[in-house]
């Protein structure tokens, strides 16, 4: 049980940001901007980074649910979501995106782990400004989620069929709930 | 020197939302929401959460920015600002207020270091769900921008004497997109 008063029965964030909607309108403003604005990245490898990050600080909830919209986004290729998420360095994708992981990994840790050599480590291969930026930000954005989301105890649904089915929800895009 | 090519004229975080104001239009709303609302705990409770956050996180840029900010609300009580920066226990603060703080401290390290005990602890001092909530986001949120600006090497001035311009720009007009234009709030008497 949340450590608040939230709506019974409704899962993670969508039980705060109804609790909330003042803040809940720019948090979800932020994901909608982050996860499916225009990119050069694409949707499947932007919510993978935020279930990455997510995975590394252990939230059942964003990791199960960004990995799950990771997957729908992927489609035929969604294997990839597991493989990163098990074992990153090794994992079917290109070393741009293991970069740009790498990079989302330090932040997770904390802003100053990120060194000159993780970026230029990206940028040799091809990552852009923006797509530094957009991945620092990711990453930093996730732990701040993460932390809201178990911070105040919100409900965490254990079965898997939920999360794929709010993963081809989150897929669509980012809304508040009313 | 940032990671990234940014306006060298702007600090920290004015430097980054000038470089994506998509981005920086969220992040701007949720931190007028969260640190400039009335409702329970005061603007400058709010600001001292932060700053204390950032002070775990290590991050100079926004623990002297928001310091400042707390400090200008406070009536340029430093002193109090500092000691919660680092030692709140001692502070000349509310019971309540040390014991959200000690919920935002939690958060910090992560989600799952609050127990309830804590929250209990809080509820005890007379904490509202809307201020163990607001505790919680803003140490979250904290732990977001203070990656930002870290995460990016955003240019951190180190002479603490060109905070308290920004901090006051900050205190009277809020968060808006004002704060990373190209006329930057510049310190009064130097």
């Amino acid at each position: 049980m949340a450590y608040i008063n939230v709506p019974e029965g409704v899962p993670g964030i969508r039980s705060l940001v109804m609790f909330r909607p003042e803040t809940g309108k720019p948090l979800y403003e932020l994901a909608q901007v982050l996860l499916r604005g225009e990119s050069t990245l694409s949707e499947a490898e932007r919510e993978l980074i935020a279930a990455y990050v997510s995975s590394r600080n252990n939230c059942m909830f964003c990791m199960s649910s960004h990995a799950a919209a990771s997957r729908c986004l992927y489609g035929d290729e969604k294997n990839i979501v597991d493989e990163v998420l098990k074992d990153m360095p090794h994992a079917p994708i290109s070393n741009k995106l293991k970069a740009l992981l790498n990079i989302a990994g330090k932040v997770q840790i904390l802003g100053k782990e990120v060194k000159v050599e993780d970026v230029e480590a990206a940028r040799k291969l091809g990552a852009t400004d923006r797509e530094i930026h957009d991945t620092v930000l990711i990453a930093a954005a996730f732990c701040m989620f993460n932390r809201y989301v178990d911070g105040l105890g919100s409900w965490t649904p254990t079965d898997p069929a939920v999360y794929e089915e709010m993963g081809v929800r989150m897929s669509k895009g980012y809304v508040p709930p009313k | 020197m940032p990671h990234i090519k940014v306006d060298d004229s702007l600090a920290g975080i004015r430097g980054l939302m000038n470089f994506r104001p998509e981005t920086a239009e969220p992040l701007g709303a949720l931190a007028n929401a969260l640190l400039k609302d009335t409702e329970g705990l005061t603007p400058a409770e709010r600001e001292l959460i932060a700053t204390h956050v950032s002070y775990l996180n290590d991050c100079f840029y926004c623990h002297n920015s928001h310091g400042e900010i707390a400090c200008i609300y406070l009536d340029g009580n430093r002193e109090l600002v500092n000691q919660v920066r680092k030692d709140y226990e001692h502070a000349a603060i509310s019971d309540k207020l040390k014991a959200l703080l000690q919920v935002a401290a939690k958060v910090q390290q992560g989600g799952k270091f609050v127990t309830e005990d804590d929250i209990a602890n809080a509820r005890k001092h007379g904490a509202t769900d809307r201020d163990i909530h607001d505790t919680v986001l803003i140490a979250a949120a904290f732990c977001m921008f203070n990656r930002y600006v870290d995460g990016l090497a955003a240019n951190t001035p180190t002479d603490l004497s060109t905070y308290p311009a920004r901090a006051k720009q900050v205190a009277e007009k809020g968060y808006g997109n004002h704060i990373f234009s190209k006329n930057q709030p510049v310190a009064e008497n130097v």
